[in-house]
């Protein structure tokens, strides 16, 4: 028995109060979840956490249930956590990659999308290289959708993993500062990290150079540094990959990785003792974060990737078990 | 030169409106009578003589309305709209005339692609019509195209609209040369190494959602720098759909000036801000983008004083599948010929914001002016050029009720209130609810 499932149980809800059989949610923006959202996620996240650590690894909560994975763009981590955590619930998994697909074949993402809800998939997590694209497919199919992120707009589950992650190091979430550092301009990490940091009472510091922070961007209730200085203060110093096309030619966000380096690299010299280093990954050492730097946050690093998956399965769970049709918190917990 | 099918002149009388004309000082309740297409008679108990009557009492009849800025599509995307099927919606939406951009497949650049078009037009189009043309050959930016020929073959103005004018000495050539042709100039106002990829509005809401920023100087500096050319060669020009507030405080300060600048202004950036974008539907995504609330006030208060003198709905068709895409693989574009009075009357005379015989002289009298038409008026002798308005209808814009061969508008699913009920366009009646 895990008694912690049989708490969280009760804790779950429709948001909105929608009544059995309507309201189907999503997981589209850190946008649309509340404070008590991301509170109950983390919880459920947690006790699944607790379950992971037995021998017997395998919930069959979601039997039964099917959580298709639409990957239009490459990826390890997302793409491996949303599968390993359907298959820790129980879930029957199909992953589909662009690549190989009909979508080699022209075939346009909405009947993509109406084929794959013609197998009525339970769940259907997404990512894809355009801002609006899960919107899209919750618009035309039954299924539940989770963005596993949209272009540049959002990854709602790396955000939430995050606040794990930080809640397990750090002991808490309210009251800490985090210094995000790099290329928030392209980042759907950055921008979905700000929104969840605020809903959880964290201030945030955006660190960068000036073209790469976009303008505005205050208004979402963070502070803007061009000196990287300004990590200083920071509990957490969240490092964003630095793409090299940023350079090309046209772009000319920053004149050179070089100067990138020099300016606003991660390095040991600029940390003070006690402040903890994230990244998202996949990590460019030596350009955004000294490979010391990298070597020495290893941990927290791998904290994120565990973290993930936790994250992941109470995502899956919580939108399917407060559904219309709901699992027997016996079901959960009746394994080990 | 404007183009419509041949046919016969009607002869009508409307009834008991309140005809509104305030270029000719009109606004009282009266009777319009209408021969061989000519506007004959204004008076109390006008006689029928046989001629069908409409009852107008409690309606608005008003000089119908000019639409200096549409896309038909043809050809090329006779799929998206036709010029059948593109004035049939504009004579729905109270239009007398429409003008055409030449941005089509191939574009209007030779006088054998417009005089297709005139041709076709002679078949197809329901209310008049005119076509501009290619400022560049192709589009291109590169080689100015035989302007006197296409003059001569009838084309309303020059345009190279969906794109800029990117070479300074070449718009200064066109200036030049275009000059000898009596035609306006129109420019699409984009420098486009600052809107790049850009999506939506650069400001708090692209830096939130991860679009791509369109930033509003990206229009600004094309404004100034053309309306510098037009000051140095003393040659008018008209601005495209106007967005950004430094572009009118531009226009104002160089028509301040005495530079023969003239523009023109959306409804959709006059009634929406980029607020709207959250909602990621791809029908508010358009060339120039939904601005901040500032710009859009900056734009009514330019659409009130004069500044712009017209309102044009850059009305642009796009397939279906075409829009049915994430926002960033759509194409920019949205349709208004339909919506625009409807819209404009909702969100700007209603509130307050704008007078309702202003509204009616920027979507009539000043888009003709602007491209030296003439203004439709309503007066003994004019051509009867009459839009007959309910301004009491509510009604909610709806995919079914589109007569374009598109229905991507920005108003789907919202109510409006104000809806036309009667077009005469030049002696005809091309439309009746």
């Amino acid at each position: 028995m895990t008694p912690e499932l049989r708490v969280m149980r009760g804790d779950l809800r429709v948001p909105g109060g929608s009544p059995p059989g309507g309201g189907r949610r999503h997981l589209l923006s850190v946008a649309d979840l509340s404070a008590d959202d991301v509170e109950r996620l983390l919880a459920t996240a947690a006790s699944f956490g607790r379950s992971l650590e037995r021998e017997v690894k395998k919930l069959p909560t979601l039997r039964g249930r099917t959580v298709v994975n639409l990957f239009f763009e490459s990826s390890t981590r997302t793409s491996s956590s949303f599968e390993l955590a359907a298959k820790r619930l129980s879930a029957d998994t199909m992953t589909i990659r662009a690549a190989g697909s009909a979508v080699d074949k022209g075939e346009s993402l909405k009947d993509t999308a109406l084929t794959l809800g013609a197998y009525d998939p339970d769940v259907i997590v997404i990512r894809h290289p355009q801002i609006g694209a899960p919107q899209l497919v919750a618009g035309c199919t039954e299924a539940h959708v989770v963005n596993a992120g949209d272009g540049k707009h959002q990854h709602p589950t790396q955000a939430l993993l995050d606040l794990y992650a930080i809640r397990e190091e750090l002991g808490r979430l309210e009251g800490l500062h985090v210094a995000v550092v790099g290329d928030v301009l392209h980042s759907r990490v950055a921008r979905s990290l700000v929104q969840a940091l605020a809903l959880v009472g964290a201030s945030v510091t955006l660190v960068g150079p000036p073209a790469l922070i976009p303008r505005g961007i205050e208004a979402m209730g963070c502070e803007v540094a061009y000196d990287i200085e300004a990590i200083g203060a920071a509990d957490v110093v969240y490092v964003l990959r630095m793409q090299r096309e940023r350079m090309l030619e046209g772009a000319a966000y920053v004149p050179s990785l070089r100067e990138y380096s020099a300016r606003w690299g991660v390095t040991p010299e600029r940390l003070r003792p006690g402040q903890r280093v994230m990244h998202p990954g996949p990590m460019n050492r030596g350009v955004e974060i000294d490979p010391r730097v990298a070597d020495a946050s290893h941990a927290l690093i791998g904290l994120q990737v565990r973290a993930g998956l936790v994250v992941r399965m109470a995502v899956l769970y919580d939108l399917l078990t407060s559904g219309p049709v709901g699992v027997p918190a016996a079901a959960a917990v009746g394994v080990a | 030169m404007l183009w419509a099918q041949a046919g016969r002149k009607d002869d009508l009388v409307v009834r008991g409106a309140r005809v509104l004309d305030s270029a000719g000082g009109l606004d009282a309740v009266l009777d319009v009578r209408v021969d061989g297409g000519t506007v004959s008679q204004l008076g109390r108990d006008v006689p029928a003589n046989g001629h069908r009557v409409i009852d107008g009492e409690g309606l608005l009849l008003a000089p119908a309305f000019v639409d200096p800025h549409v896309h038909l599509r043809s050809p090329g995307r006779e799929d998206e709209e036709t010029i059948a099927s593109g004035t049939e919606a504009a004579a729905a939406g109270g239009y007398c005339v429409i003008l055409a951009m030449p941005n089509t497949e191939p574009p209007v650049d030779s006088a054998a692609v417009l005089g297709a078009l005139a041709e076709a037009a002679r078949a197809e189009a329901r209310i008049p019509v005119g076509f501009l043309a290619a400022i560049s050959k192709g589009q291109g930016g590169s080689e100015l195209t035989e302007m006197v020929e296409l003059a001569e073959s009838g084309a309303a103005g020059f345009s190279d609209d969906g794109r800029p004018v990117v070479s300074p000495g070449l718009l200064r050539r066109a200036l030049q040369y275009g000059s000898i042709t009596g035609l306006r100039l129109a420019l699409h106002c984009e420098e486009p190494t600052l809107s790049g990829d850009g999506q939506v509005h650069e400001g708090a809401i692209s830096a939130e959602l991860g679009f791509a920023g369109y930033p509003s100087v990206a229009e600004s500096v094309m404004v100034q720098r053309d309306l510098a050319l037009a000051a140095y060669e003393g040659q008018p020009l008209h601005l495209l759909h106007l967005s950004a507030r430094e572009s009118v405080e531009a226009l104002r300060a160089a028509r301040e000036r005495g530079i023969a600048a003239t523009a023109e202004v959306t409804p959709h950036h006059l009634c929406r801000t980029d607020e709207t974008v959250r909602t990621l539907d791809a029908n508010v995504k358009m060339n120039p983008p939904l601005r901040s609330a500032d710009d859009r006030a900056a734009l009514i208060e330019a659409l009130r004083e004069g500044t712009i003198g017209a309102v044009a709905t850059d009305h642009a068709p796009h397939a279906r599948h075409e829009k049915e895409v994430p926002f960033e693989a759509a194409p920019f574009g949205v349709t208004g010929l339909e919506t625009a009075f409807g819209a404009l009357y909702t969100h700007l005379v209603q509130p307050g914001l704008l007078r309702l015989e202003t509204l009616l002289e920027r979507m009539s009298a000043g888009p003709a002016r602007a491209y030296g038409l003439d203004p439709p008026r309503i007066a003994a002798g004019a051509p009867a050029n009459l839009v007959l308005i309910d301004l009491s209808e509510r009604w909610r814009v709806e995919e079914a009720g589109f007569r374009s061969r598109s229905a991507n508008s920005w108003l789907l699913g919202e109510e409006l209130q104000g809806r036309v009920r009667l077009t005469v366009a030049d002696g005809r009646v091309a439309f009746q609810a």
